[in-house]
């Protein structure tokens, strides 16, 4: 029985391993992305372009990181572009209304929109047993029509905002744009929780196997629901941030973003079925995405195929993860056969 | 006896279905009221054909995405397909195709897109939501790719008139003839053949359905491809409606649907639902769209109204089932 593993040929064993460290094979392809548009462009490798990308990407991938939260445990959040609209226009209200509150105030006040969302969004998963799917499709209209009904048409401008607040878009502290460090700090902290305590631990438990976390002793229903709380309150800081960088919302702010963020968790490995993912892979997932979007303004690629190419990656991203993990699990089944 | 209690049993659950039905008559029928309570101009046969050519590309859509559902599955990228057959058939057209070839064309290329879509999640085994979110994306991507943002609305007058009259002297809309048509068809395809059963079988238990020699895979192929054909059918009606074929056409439509037939009382698990539901509730979505409409609230306010629907949907029975639980165990209780 020395007949060798199919699993032990070169080519196999770099396919599993990148299998086993998905981040690596996605840092590969945001490499390969930038060399390659940095090799018919020159002028597209500049500390500019790095700028723009990170500015562009900061938001998408703060929502992300609630999206991989809640999706570790198999639920889904399609109500955060709805809730950053509501929380972006209410923050610009309450600067029209008080232009001199202080900014952390400001922060506060849409984090407390967002916090609020997301409770409803938990209660109804939760307590009334909707699917999340079915519950935050329903908060995505909701929360929406409730921003068309109270704005009625009305618009924030960046002239009605204190300059101090539009500064978090434009500013930068040694180099890096204030706007990217506050995203950036909320990313590291939500990742080191989910990777290093308990109560983070708790996510890739429940969505592995909701009945047996139950069974260990996990309240299930409460770690669903601080989910979806995170995720809204994320959504709102995000609304407060969009407000900051664009200066001009209206009831439509955001409108299908919620499309763009479950698509950089999917491409960055963060299975739809729970259990699997980390924000690492999804904040690279959403690089890749936002770098893809400036290379084809870059390349002179009519911008009317970006959609169609996230949405290739999308379906060639869970492609080749299920491809893996079939034949992680085929490498298993080997290994224990021949002892 | 202890471990029956919390589960409904198959009796009364058929009963609360039932029920859902006469809820949804009701709930059309108050809104009637409220309609012709809000507006004078409401129950004129104008209006009446408007509701009508207003639902069609929903009642459309709602009829396949009513059996995918049942069958424990879900197809997102609907309204992109919706889009991607209207921008090709505004290409074709202008590139001096003759209508019944371009119209053909468009029909073909949404049943493909379809089949794509069964193709990923029957033979990579993926959940049809990420695959659908992902092709939702790549046709609208393709509908913009074909069209830009440019609109093409030079489309003959025999066509358009199509989107337009009404059947002979009724107040019956001509597209929506199509819509009673494929309801028709659709209803004796889950209510009177195999594959409607079948449909249900998979939807409440796949690997059963299996083990009892269904061929599980072919099924949803083809719910998929029925999807993607009916999604592109809709798509020439809207362009022929609007006169007007552009890549963003329904955008957003796919969850107007989806909410539509959750409201239908369709289960989001599988397995439990039918069309006259589905029917019913697409006929209420229309006229209370139009009652408020008419009372002049804008359809950005709208959206309220289909996400407390969609939500209703699932709420109001899970509250039913709870409080129907508790009314057993104390019933039991006090007969111990």
């Amino acid at each position: 029985m020395n007949r060798p593993l199919a699993s032990d040929f070169p080519p196999m064993r770099l396919f599993l391993l990148l299998g086993e460290k998905r981040e690596v094979a996605l840092v590969a392809v945001l490499v390969a992305l930038v060399l390659f548009t940095g090799s018919v462009r020159p002028a597209f490798l500049s500390t500019q372009t790095l700028k723009d990308v990170l500015l562009n990407v900061a938001i998408v991938s703060l929502l992300s990181a609630g999206m991989t939260g809640v999706m570790l445990m198999r639920h889904i959040d399609l109500s955060v572009s709805s809730t950053l609209g509501l929380s972006a226009y209410a923050v610009g209200a309450l600067f029209v209304a008080h232009p001199h509150m202080p900014i952390m105030v400001a922060m506060g006040a849409g984090i407390a929109i967002g916090l609020a969302a997301g409770a409803i969004n938990a209660a109804m998963v939760v307590f009334g047993n909707v699917p999340s799917l079915v519950a935050t499709l329903s908060t995505l209209y909701i929360y929406r029509g409730a921003d068309y009904a109270w704005v009625h048409g009305g618009q924030v401008n960046a002239s009605n905002l204190p300059t101090r607040f539009a500064g978090l878009g434009t500013a930068s502290l040694l180099g890096v744009p204030v706007l990217v460090l506050i995203a950036g700090a909320v990313l590291v902290a939500f990742s080191i929780y989910l990777g290093q305590f308990p109560g983070g631990r708790e996510h890739y438990a429940v969505g592995s196997n909701p009945e047996a976390a139950r069974l260990a002793g996990l309240r299930v229903g409460r770690r669903v629901a601080i989910g979806f709380v995170t995720s809204g309150a994320i959504a709102g800081l995000a609304g407060v941030l969009w407000l900051a960088r664009f200066g001009t919302v209206d009831a439509s702010t955001g409108t299908g973003l919620e499309l763009q963020v479950v698509a950089a968790a999917v491409v960055g490995s963060v299975a739809i079925t729970g259990g699997v993912g980390t924000i690492l892979g999804a904040t690279l997932g959403a690089l890749i995405l936002g770098v893809i979007s400036i290379s084809l303004v870059v390349l002179r690629v009519s911008p009317f195929w970006e959609q169609a190419i996230q949405g290739l990656l999308i379906v060639l991203a869970i492609s080749s993860d299920a491809a893996l993990a079939r034949a992680l699990a085929r490498r298993l089944r080997e290994k224990k056969r021949h002892g | 006896m202890a471990e029956q209690i919390g589960t409904t049993p198959p009796a009364a659950r058929r009963s609360l279905h039932l029920r859902w039905e006469w809820i949804l008559v009701c709930a059309l029928f108050g809104s009637l009221v409220l309609g012709r309570v809000l507006s004078p101009y409401f129950l004129t046969s104008d209006n009446i054909s408007d509701i009508l050519a207003g639902i069609t590309e929903l009642g459309l859509i709602a009829l396949p995405m009513t059996l995918v559902i049942i069958a424990a599955e879900i197809d997102l990228s609907v309204a992109s397909v919706l889009g991607l057959s209207s921008a090709l058939l505004g290409v074709l057209w202008q590139a001096g195709l003759p209508m019944p070839v371009a119209i053909g064309v468009a029909c073909i290329a949404g049943a493909c897109a379809g089949w794509i879509n069964g193709w990923i999640v029957v033979r990579m085994g993926l959940p049809s939501l990420a695959v659908t979110i992902g092709t939702m994306a790549l046709y609208r991507g393709l509908a913009y790719v074909l069209l830009g943002s440019h609109a093409v609305a030079n489309f003959p007058g025999a066509y358009t008139d199509f989107g337009i009259n009404d059947i002979g002297a009724s107040f019956l809309p001509q597209p929506f003839a199509v819509l009673f048509v494929a309801a028709a068809a659709f209803v004796l395809l889950l209510h009177a053949t195999t594959f409607g059963r079948a449909v249900y079988a998979i939807g409440t238990n796949a690997v059963a359905a299996r083990f009892s020699g269904l061929d599980v895979a072919r099924t949803k192929l083809r719910l998929f491809v029925l999807s993607g054909l009916l999604s592109a059918v809709a798509g020439v009606i809207y362009t022929l409606r609007f006169t007007s074929a552009r890549g963003d056409n329904g955008q957003g439509l796919e969850l107007s649907v989806i909410a539509a037939v959750l409201f239908g009382g369709v289960s989001i698990f599988g397995g439990r639902g039918s069309l006259g539901g589905v029917l019913l509730s697409v006929l209420l979505v229309g006229v209370l769209r139009n009652a408020l409409t008419l009372y002049d609230i804008s359809s950005d306010t709208l959206t309220i109204v289909t996400g407390l629907l969609l939500l209703s949907s699932v709420l109001v029975p899970n509250l039913i089932a709870r409080v129907r639980a508790v009314r057993d165990q104390r019933a039991l209780a006090a007969a111990h």
